[in-house]
């Protein structure tokens, strides 16, 4: 009971300023047949530290850690090194225990920290005005398609094949809800295929379309230009939506701005946070500024106090539930703070000449990877312009490919058949990411253990 | 470059202040001014160092980035210091009670750091091949159970990434359960002492919203809800204990009258530290109900998340609950549940809400909280929770009006008004008085159910000294509000800003730094 400072002479005391005879007493209101008189059953009592700490030890052994092996899984989560300094800032108590900044007087740490966060989210992107933060790149995407519906007024969206499936999946979810029309594609195998996928998504705007959703890096590793593509968007009265599910490519490619998205959103994992499973992640939202008022999530604004001083506050709050209620332009409460703030911390490291670099090295090691790959027989690239992750077409399925270099402890990427599952098109597709933590011995053990499953 | 780039100068003096000098830094001592990265870095500054590209052919498409980005750079010691000083100028737990009701900012212990720090936790891709990620299969699994067994529901789905994420999750599942039986509805109750969030996820899964009123003594009309139960009624969404401290007493009633008409009882979970394993929402009807990990189960609030906000589900929503979720195998071996193997056992799940498999990070911290407490702990959590809070009502309720103080005992937290303040001071006048006795406001004007609500709960983590020296400072602050003392319109003096002009930041919104011609020198 280590966290509860009261003292049973404490709890007399409390009682009898309370006025009740016990703490059961103010618990009254509960059905009395229903109240617990003991622990629940088949759960176990509390232990000490070091008992917690052995427990779950165990428990974190049972599974095959990145930074051991070679390592080479991406499709939207990646694995790059995060300088200390990340770590040691965000676990400082007034930025890990505070609460949402209500009360900017006493909480300009955090709102400093955010409005920092949003111009950098803004710069990278190349966009007008940025959020501070939504929970992912996935639940962010779907965001992006609903504004662009209260925007245009419109309900046709129309998806890329190069979207990851998982946020292709959120997004059927929550139209199924909303009403929404989604039209999706799988992607392809065909080294054409994103030169083929622009001259599609152009035909396919029409009059009716919202929105047209676009990833970049795509799933398998493509690069495109999707300035014709915003043209056309903007001739039929359509938004164009880019997702950036790697952030770090924006220190080597042309930003979405620059092409001329209108929302561009993604995921900010790969700076700052770690991979983690799966989540705890960072959704990153940015827009022009004339549709600020449609943006959802929370914004930092700059003012002054009342000295006169530069403050920050949180801002266009009546864009929120706490306000609108149901009218609100969504109902995001809790944003992604600390996975921001450990985003601006490894941003302000980099700065633009890291992020350059870092990008830079991350895309020589994987030119270098994948010249290294495509030696091995009857294994062929299939993205021939490719940031950090590329896609090989084995000469068999990838899946069991997968797993059988994992025997042989090679976290050797994912297959396309674990993203798409009984599509006999995409089963011999294997995604493999490259970055800065990948050593030329990962890449040489890669290429062993990928030519012994394949023999 | 000015070198105080805060935007106040020595002449404008400083309100409150006076007889004192002003410094040529603007700083005060261990008040420390901090620019912005922007005014203090270059683009050309980088506090990390890298190893040689290995040359190659640049595979990049003609796509290369050759415009400037705008990214400013520091070294990196000039980057620890400008986020510790901006880490000064922010309240935290690890500073003092943070009494925001309906928030539950308890103690945040640092085991659950370590755990999540684990490289068997912390660097592991939610796309391994299952076999190498059993053990993280497992700490879902195991904390699932634990939810399931302290809720007395029947599943749980661990995806959902807050709060109002789980709420969309349990309407999400109501509406695929009432679709599943051919039977569209369209409304949502929702009382008048909901959090926003109710309504405003209510109104994103496409129902229309309609308020049911509070009774004289704060809880929900039960007649008025009654009435107005009929087959368009989808869901009637409750807080419990409520956000005016309240136990719902009328709960297992209202849930059997609820179900008669065919309707699923949706319970906002974020009060749920009130009566942890002191009773089970499943015994009171709930079919669905959101569980914050960073609320009841101390995970880190961090400055407005990351949350998580897993749902457990009654027997009949539990079908109905998304993708994917974690299977266990009769030989022992976990394994995923997604798209592709939810097959023939899982027809009616409503897909998925997040890519992955939800806040792992969350989950390996509430699991070490949970097992550090085990259930007798949390039991005890529960009981020291609402005899704080308890305490802190019965000495404050002839401080300051206490609207429901004779409708029985308090829960988790203890709710007052501004009733009876003098000379125009308001609530938020309190609010900002608090902040210069070293504390954070309670949560203010909300409940929306009283005039110029104060909602203040102190938790469990709170000892008694602690909790008799806050009611002092409100005590203190409250009857200089009575006396119309107008020095508390101008609260916070002592703080890092005093009262920012949030009119301004709405009218004209400035959202990011920018390089503006007229600004440089």
């Amino acid at each position: 009971m280590r966290f509860l400072p009261l003292t049973d002479d404490d709890r007399a005391e409390m009682l009898e300023v309370i006025g009740a005879p016990t703490i059961e007493a103010l618990f009254a209101d509960v059905p009395q047949d229903l109240l617990l008189k003991q622990p629940i059953e088949g759960l176990p009592l509390h232990v000490s530290e070091m008992a917690v700490e052995r427990q779950l030890k165990a428990l974190a052994a049972n599974n095959m850690v990145a930074g051991d092996v070679p390592f080479f899984l991406g499709c939207g989560a990646y694995r790059h090194h995060i300088p200390a300094t990340v770590d040691h800032i965000i676990q400082r108590g007034e930025f890990l225990t505070s609460y949402t900044p209500y009360q900017p007087e006493i909480a300009q740490g955090t709102l400093q920290a955010l409005f920092e966060f949003q111009t950098q989210v803004a710069a990278m992107f190349g966009c007008e005005v940025a959020n501070a933060s939504m929970y992912d790149g996935s639940t962010a995407c779907w965001e992006a398609i609903g504004m662009a519906r209260r925007i245009t007024r419109k309900k046709k969206a129309i998806l890329s094949a190069g979207l990851h499936p998982h946020y292709v999946s959120v997004c059927t979810t929550m139209a199924k809800f909303t009403g929404d029309t989604l039209e999706t594609a799988l992607p392809t195998l065909d080294p054409e295929a994103p030169a083929k996928e622009l001259a599609r998504l152009v035909a396919a705007v029409d009059g009716e379309t919202s929105c047209v959703v676009v990833q970049t890096p795509s799933i398998l590793g493509h690069i495109g230009d999707w300035s014709a593509l915003a043209e056309a968007c903007h001739a039929k009265g359509a938004l164009l939506i880019v997702v950036v599910t790697e952030p770090v490519s924006l220190g080597a490619i042309k930003s979405p701005g620059e092409m001329g998205a209108d929302i561009v959103v993604g995921e900010g994992q790969s700076i700052g946070v770690g991979l983690n499973f799966g989540g705890p992640y960072v959704g990153l939202f940015a827009t022009r500024e004339k549709y600020v008022r449609q943006m959802p999530g929370r914004l930092c604004g700059e003012t002054t106090d009342a000295d006169g001083k530069r403050g920050f506050v949180l801002t266009l709050s009546t864009r929120e539930q706490h306000i609108r209620r149901e009218k609100a332009t969504s109902n995001i409460c809790t944003n992604a703070g600390l996975c921001a703030l450990a985003f601006t911390v490894h941003m302000s490291l980099l700065g633009e000449a890291g992020l350059r670099k870092l990008a830079l090295l991350n895309h020589a090691k994987a030119v270098a990877a994948a010249d290294r790959l495509v030696e091995i027989d009857g294994v062929e690239l299939v993205t021939p312009s490719f940031f950090n992750e590329f896609t090989l077409r084995l000469p068999r399925e990838a899946r069991p490919v997968v797993r059988a270099m994992a025997e042989k402890g090679v976290l050797g990427g994912v297959s396309l058949g674990r993203l798409y599952p009984g599509i006999e098109a995409l089963a011999n597709g294997l995604v493999l990411a490259v970055t800065e933590t990948t050593t030329s011995e990962d890449v040489e053990a890669l290429a062993s253990a990928l030519e012994d499953a394949l023999a | 470059m000015t070198i105080n780039p805060s935007g106040w100068r020595p002449e404008q003096g400083v309100a409150n202040d006076t007889g004192r000098a002003p410094t040529f830094t603007g700083n005060r001592a261990l008040m420390l001014e901090e620019p912005l990265i922007f005014e203090i870095g270059s683009t050309t500054t980088t506090g990390v160092d890298f190893g040689e590209a290995p040359s190659g052919a640049n595979r990049l498409g003609g796509l290369d980035r050759t415009a400037p980005i705008g990214c400013y750079g520091l070294s990196e010691p000039e980057t620890v210091r400008h986020f510790t000083r901006l880490s000064r100028q922010n309240y935290a737990i690890d500073l003092g009670l943070f009494p925001l009701g309906s928030c539950t900012m308890k103690h945040n212990p640092r085991i659950n750091e370590k755990i999540a720090r684990l490289p068997g936790f912390a660097d592991v891709h939610p796309l391994q091949p299952q076999e190498t990620v059993q053990g993280a299969y497992a700490v879902i699994q195991n904390l699932a159970v634990w939810l399931i067994k302290l809720t007395g529901m029947y599943g749980v789905a661990m995806s959902p990434k807050a709060g109002a994420h789980g709420e969309l999750c349990g309407l999400l599942a109501i509406r695929a359960a009432l679709e599943a039986r051919g039977d569209v509805r369209q409304v949502v109750l929702v009382p008048e002492s909901a959090h926003g969030t109710n309504p405003a996820t209510a109104a994103f899964c496409g129902y229309a919203v309609e308020t049911i009123p509070a009774t004289g003594e704060g809880r929900v009309d039960f007649e008025a809800l009654k009435a107005r139960l009929r087959p368009d009624v989808a869901a009637v969404m409750i807080t419990n204990p409520n956000t005016c401290g309240l136990f719902e007493r009328d709960l297992k009633a209202i849930s059997d009258a609820v179900h008669a008409v065919g309707a699923y009882v949706y319970c906002d979970g974020a009060n749920f530290n009130a009566i942890v394993g002191k009773v089970r929402p499943g015994d009171l009807g709930i079919d669905a109900m959101h569980i914050n990990l960073h609320k009841t189960f101390s995970t880190p609030h961090g400055g407005g998340g990351p949350g998580a906000g897993p749902v457990v589900l009654s027997e009949a929503l539990a079908p109905f609950g998304p993708l994917p979720f974690v299977g266990l195998h009769a030989d022992g071996r976990y394994e995923l549940v997604e798209e592709e193997t939810a097959g023939e056992d899982h027809p009616h799940a409503f897909g998925r809400m997040a890519a992955f498999h939800g806040q792992m990070g969350m989950f390996t911290r509430a699991l070490s909280y949970i097992l550090s407490h085990g259930a007798d702990g949390l039991a005890r959590v529960a009981e020291d929770a609402v005899l704080n809070a308890n305490y802190v009502l019965r000495s404050l309720e002839g401080v300051l009006e206490a609207p429901f103080a004779a409708s029985g005992p308090c829960m988790h937290e203890a709710l007052f008004t501004d009733n009876g303040l003098g000379g125009g001071i308001t609530t938020l006048d309190i609010a900002k008085g608090l902040i210069d006795e070293g504390y954070h406001p309670m949560t203010v004007y909300f409940p929306l159910v009283v005039h110029g609500a104060m909602l203040i709960e102190p938790t469990e983590t709170e000892s008694k000294a602690s909790l008799d020296q806050f009611i002092g400072a409100l005590k203190a602050v409250a009857e200089r509000a009575q006396a119309g003392d107008q020095s508390l319109k101008a609260a916070p003096i002592y703080a890092p800003r005093r009262r920012l002009d949030e009119t301004a930041a709405a009218r004209k919104p400035v959202l990011s730094w920018k390089d503006l011609p007229e600004a440089a020198e």
